[in-house]
C-alpha cells in the first residue's frame, strides 16, 4: 500500500480528496445519527472539525429559579443563607436547621428521584473495569495504569433518575422566590 | 398516554372504562379500569390504576397528584394576578380547587370551603344553599355544599379528559363513593352534584364496599381461602373525617361463597383531622405551660408539624421523640423559630388512650348526638372513642346476620317486643365478627390498628367467641377508589358481587285519628314504605294506606327510619316500637302543582310508593288513588 502511494502520487490524490469527501458526507450522516462515535471518524481523516469549539449547553434560569422558590417555601433556605450566623447560640441555630433540613428533605424528596451510583459501602474497595463511566466515577489520588482500577470508593455519588418539578404558568414570574407577605 | 381511539366507531353508550371515584371529606381519589382490554381477552387480570391529577399547588405552579385535596378557595380579585391560573386545560379556571386552596386556605381561613361533604349528610342546613365557607363575612362569594361537590366532580372530569380526549368521562361507567351511613337526602344530593356533570352511567356504592372489592381484586381467586362460609367480616373504615362500619356475612348459593352486607353504622364524625388537632393542642398546652401563647397560624403550623410527627412516632421503631419547629412568618429564622418537642408516650397517650381506649362491648358512646341538630356547626361526634362507637354498633345489630346465616331459634322466639326489650337491656349480647378488615389512612399506623384489633378480639374471648382474623388489605389511602372502579367492571358480570341493596328499612308518620286529650301528644303510627335490603332497580306497591295532598300547598310527613327491624315489608303499620328503633330524619315534603287543572285547596287522595334507583338513591312517589298514572315526586331535602 505505501509503495504504491509513493510511486502514484498525483493521480491518487486526486482519488484520496474523492474518498475524503465521501467519507465526510458518511461521516455527518453518522453524525446525525450517532453524535459520539462521530468524533472518532473525524480524527482518522485529520479534517479540521476536531478544531470546533464545544456547544456549551445554557442552563434556563427559569428552572434554577424554580428550585430555588421550592427551597424557600418549604425548606427556607434563602431566609437562612441570609442570616447572619454570629452572635446566636447553637441552640437557635440548630432550631433554624431542623426548619431548612426538614424542609430540603421533603423538597429533595418530592421533586427527584435519587439513588446512589455505587452501590458499595463508603471505604470499602473497589474495582473499576475498562470502559466505566467517568463521569459517574472520578478517579483521584495516584491516578496511573491503566483500567481495570482498583481504589478506596470515598463517596457513593447520587444520580437523578427522575424530575419532577412543577409545571409553571406562561406568565408566571420565576424572579420571584417569596412573595412578601401582608396580613389584613 | 392517550389510548389509541381504536372504538371510535362503537356506539357511544359503550364504555370503555370503569371510572371509580373517591369523593373523600379530605381528598378525592380516581382510579379507572379498561373494560375494553378486559373484554377483548378475557384472561388478563383486571389492572387498576390511579390517575395523576394535575392541580395548581401555587399560584401558576402546576403538579400532578394521586390525591386531590377537597378544598376549594374563594380568592379575593386582588389575591392572585390573572397570568397565574393555570391548569392543563385551561388558563381561566373560574374555581380554585384541589392543593392550592388548602394551602391559600391556611393563611386565609375565612375564604377556604372544607368539608362540603360532611356538610351534604347534615340535614340541619338547607343543602342547596349558599353559606360555604361557614361563618365567614359577607363579602366572602359562598357556595352550597353540592356545588363544591359538583366542583371537585368537574376537576376530575377536565383532568381525564385532558388525559383521555377521545374517552369523555360522562361516556364511562363512573362509580362515586359515599359513606355506608349516608341518609337517602345526603345521597340524592351526591348523585345531583354528578348529574351536573352528566354521567350516562353513575351508581354510588358504599365505601366500606369498596374496600371489600379492593381486598377481593388485591387476592384474586384467592379470596375463596381466606374467608369460610358463615364468616361475618365486620370492615372498621376510620378516614380523614368519617368514621364508618359496616357488616358482610359470607354465605353459599349452588356451591359458591357470596357476600352479603347486612349491617351499616351511624354517622360518625370522627376521623384523622381530630387526632392532629388532638396533639397540636397537647403541643399548645405544653408550649403555654412555658409562658408561650401561640397564634392562630402558629397552631395551624403546628397542627401540620403534628401531623407529620405523629406518623414517625406511631411507626414501629426506636424514635422516641420528633421535634416540632415552627418557623417565624417572617424572613428572619434564627431566634424567632419555635421549638419544642412530642414524644412517643404524648402522642401514643393522646391518640391510642384518647382515640382507642380499653373499653368494655357494654360501654356506649357518651352524649346523644342528636341534640347536635340543634347545633349551627357541623354535628361532630362528642365522644371521640371509636372503640365506644364500635361496641355500640355491634351490640345494636346483634341479629343483623341471622337471616342470611339462619341462627339459632332463639333470636326467633323474642319476638314479642317486651321480651326483646328485656334481653337486649340485661345480657351484653353483640353480633361477633368472625374476621376484620381496616380501611382509612388512621389505621395505616401498625399501632392503632392493633390496638383496634386487640379491642375487638377482647370482647371476643371474653364473651367465650374465637378471636377473629385479620383480612389484611395493601395502600388503604387508595383502595376506595381502586375498589370502586373494580366494582364497574364486577357490574358486567364478572367477579362476586356483594349483595346490599337499602341497609334501612324507612317509614312515614301518620297520626292516629283520636279525640285529643289535653297535654297529650296524639299517638303517632309508623308506615313502613321501603324494607329493609330493598334492591336497585325496583319499588314497591303503593300503600295501601291513602293520605290526602292538598293542591298548591306544601304537604309534609315526618320521616324514620331504622337499621334494626328487618321483617317490616312495605304497608305494614307500627302502633308501637322500642325507642332506640325508630330514628327520626328529616321531614319530607311533597306539594301538588296548580297545573294539574285543579283547585287550589282542593284534596287529592294519594298512596305513596318508594323507589331504589339504579344509580343507588332512594326516591318516593305519591301516587294519584283514583289515577295511577299522576305521580309526583317527594322531596327528601326540604327547604325551607
Amino acid at each position: 500500500m505505501n509503495f504504491e502511494l509513493a510511486t502514484f502520487p498525483a493521480t491518487l490524490d486526486m482519488l484520496h480528496l474523492g474518498l475524503v469527501i465521501l467519507v465526510l458526507i458518511f461521516a455527518v450522516l453518522f453524525f446525525k445519527k450517532q453524535p459520539v462515535s462521530a468524533s472518532s471518524q473525524d480524527n482518522s481523516n485529520k479534517t479540521p472539525l476536531s478544531n470546533t469549539p464545544t456547544q456549551l449547553k445554557e442552563s434556563t434560569p427559569d428552572a434554577a429559579l424554580q428550585l430555588l422558590t421550592l427551597l424557600q417555601k418549604e425548606a427556607r433556605l434563602i431566609d437562612f443563607a441570609k442570616e447572619d450566623l454570629t452572635g446566636h447560640s447553637d441552640a437557635d441555630v440548630g432550631a433554624a436547621a431542623r426548619v431548612v433540613h426538614q424542609g430540603s428533605k421533603k423538597a429533595i424528596e418530592s421533586y427527584f428521584d435519587l439513588e446512589p451510583i455505587r452501590k458499595e459501602e463508603e471505604e470499602s474497595r473497589v474495582s473499576l473495569p475498562e470502559g466505566f463511566n467517568a463521569s459517574e466515577v472520578r478517579l483521584t489520588g495516584n491516578v496511573v495504569g491503566e483500567a481495570p482500577f482498583t481504589g478506596t470508593l470515598i463517596h457513593k455519588g447520587w444520580k437523578v433518575t427522575e424530575v419532577k418539578l412543577p409545571k409553571l404558568a406562561e406568565g408566571h414570574d420565576t424572579n420571584i422566590v417569596a412573595p412578601a407577605e401582608v396580613e389584613l | 398516554m392517550t389510548e389509541s381511539s381504536d372504538n371510535e366507531n362503537l356506539p357511544s353508550s359503550t364504555a370503555k372504562y370503569s371510572v371509580g371515584i373517591d369523593l373523600g371529606t379530605t381528598h378525592c381519589v380516581l382510579s379507572y379500569l379498561d373494560l375494553q382490554k378486559v373484554e377483548d381477552d378475557p384472561t388478563v387480570e383486571p389492572e387498576l390504576t390511579i390517575m395523576p391529577i394535575p392541580q395548581m399547588t401555587q399560584p401558576g405552579v402546576v403538579e400532578e397528584n394521586s390525591q386531590l385535596p377537597s378544598f376549594m378557595y374563594q380568592a379575593h380579585e386582588s389575591e392572585l394576578n390573572d397570568q397565574e391560573f393555570a391548569l392543563p386545560w385551561t388558563n381561566e379556571p373560574n374555581t380554585l380547587v384541589g392543593n392550592i386552596a388548602r394551602n391559600l386556605g391556611a393563611k386565609t381561613p375565612i375564604r377556604l370551603v372544607a368539608s362540603a361533604k360532611s356538610w351534604l349528610c347534615h340535614s340541619g342546613v338547607d343543602r342547596h344553599a349558599n353559606f360555604l365557607p361557614a361563618g365567614s363575612p359577607d363579602e366572602v362569594s359562598k357556595v352550597s355544599p353540592l356545588t363544591a361537590t359538583y366542583e371537585y366532580l368537574d376537576h376530575l372530569r377536565c383532568a381525564w379528559e385532558h388525559r383521555f380526549p377521545d374517552h369523555p368521562l360522562s361516556e364511562q361507567d363512573v362509580t362515586i363513593t359515599i359513606p355506608a351511613s349516608f341518609d337517602p337526602a345526603a345521597r340524592e344530593l351526591t348523585a345531583e352534584a354528578a348529574n351536573r356533570i352528566g354521567f350516562s352511567s353513575l351508581t354510588l356504592l358504599e365505601e366500606p364496599l369498596a374496600a371489600v372489592y379492593n381486598w377481593i381484586h388485591a387476592c384474586g381467586e384467592s379470596w375463596r381461602e381466606q374467608v369460610n362460609l358463615g364468616d361475618i367480616i365486620l370492615v372498621v373504615d376510620v378516614g380523614g373525617g368519617t368514621t364508618d362500619l359496616s357488616l358482610v356475612a359470607v354465605t353459599e348459593e349452588d356451591g359458591n361463597l357470596t357476600l352479603n352486607r347486612v349491617a351499616v353504622g351511624e354517622h360518625i364524625l370522627l376521623g384523622g383531622d381530630n387526632m392532629d388537632l388532638a396533639l397540636a393542642y397537647r403541643v399548645k398546652s405544653k408550649l403555654s405551660e412555658q409562658g408561650k401563647e401561640l397564634q392562630p397560624w402558629q397552631i395551624q403550623a403546628i397542627t401540620q408539624a403534628c401531623r407529620d410527627a405523629k406518623e414517625q412516632l406511631l411507626l414501629d421503631n426506636d424514635i422516641h421523640q420528633v421535634p416540632i419547629t415552627v418557623p417565624s412568618r417572617g424572613s428572619k429564622l434564627l431566634g424567632n423559630t419555635l421549638r419544642t418537642e412530642l414524644t412517643r408516650d404524648e402522642v401514643r397517650g393522646a391518640l391510642v388512650d384518647g382515640f382507642f381506649p380499653e373499653v368494655n362491648i357494654t360501654d356506649l358512646p357518651r352524649a346523644s348526638r342528636r341534640s347536635a341538630l340543634t347545633q349551627k356547626g357541623l354535628p361532630y361526634a362528642q365522644d371521640p372513642a371509636i372503640p365506644r362507637h364500635l361496641a355500640a354498633f355491634l351490640s345494636k345489630q346483634v341479629n343483623a346476620a341471622d337471616d342470611v346465616l339462619g341462627e339459632s331459634a332463639e333470636s326467633e322466639m323474642s319476638f314479642d317486643p317486651l321480651a326483646n326489650d328485656f334481653n337486649s337491656s340485661q345480657s351484653s349480647e353483640f353480633i361477633k365478627p368472625t374476621a376484620i378488615m381496616f380501611n382509612g389512612g388512621v389505621l395505616k399506623a401498625p399501632i392503632l390498628e392493633n390496638r383496634m384489633f386487640a379491642i375487638i378480639n377482647r370482647w371476643l374471648t371474653d364473651s367465650g367467641a374465637e378471636p377473629a382474623r385479620l383480612l389484611t388489605d395493601v395502600n388503604l389511602d387508595l383502595a376506595v377508589a381502586n375498589g370502586a372502579s373494580y366494582y364497574g367492571y364486577v357490574r358486567k358480570g364478572q367477579g362476586v358481587r356483594i349483595r346490599g341493596g337499602l341497609a334501612s328499612t324507612y317509614y312515614v308518620g301518620i297520626e292516629s285519628s283520636m279525640p285529643a286529650i289535653p297535654g297529650m301528644e296524639l299517638p303517632l303510627e309508623a308506615l313502613c314504605i321501603a324494607p329493609f335490603g330493598m334492591e336497585e332497580g325496583t319499588e314497591t306497591a303503593a300503600s295501601t294506606a291513602e293520605f290526602g295532598l292538598v293542591v298548591g300547598e306544601p304537604v309534609k310527613f315526618r320521616f324514620f327510619r331504622s337499621n334494626t327491624r328487618r321483617h317490616d315489608e312495605a304497608g305494614v303499620q307500627l302502633d308501637h316500637w322500642l325507642d332506640d328503633e325508630l330514628e327520626e330524619l328529616p321531614e319530607l315534603q311533597s306539594t301538588l302543582s296548580l297545573e294539574s287543572g285543579r283547585r287550589k285547596g282542593e284534596v287529592v287522595p294519594v298512596r305513596l310508593i318508594a323507589k331504589v334507583t339504579e344509580v343507588g338513591t332512594l326516591q318516593l312517589e305519591a301516587v294519584s288513588a283514583n289515577d295511577e298514572a299522576e305521580r309526583w315526586q317527594i322531596e327528601l331535602d326540604v327547604r325551607d
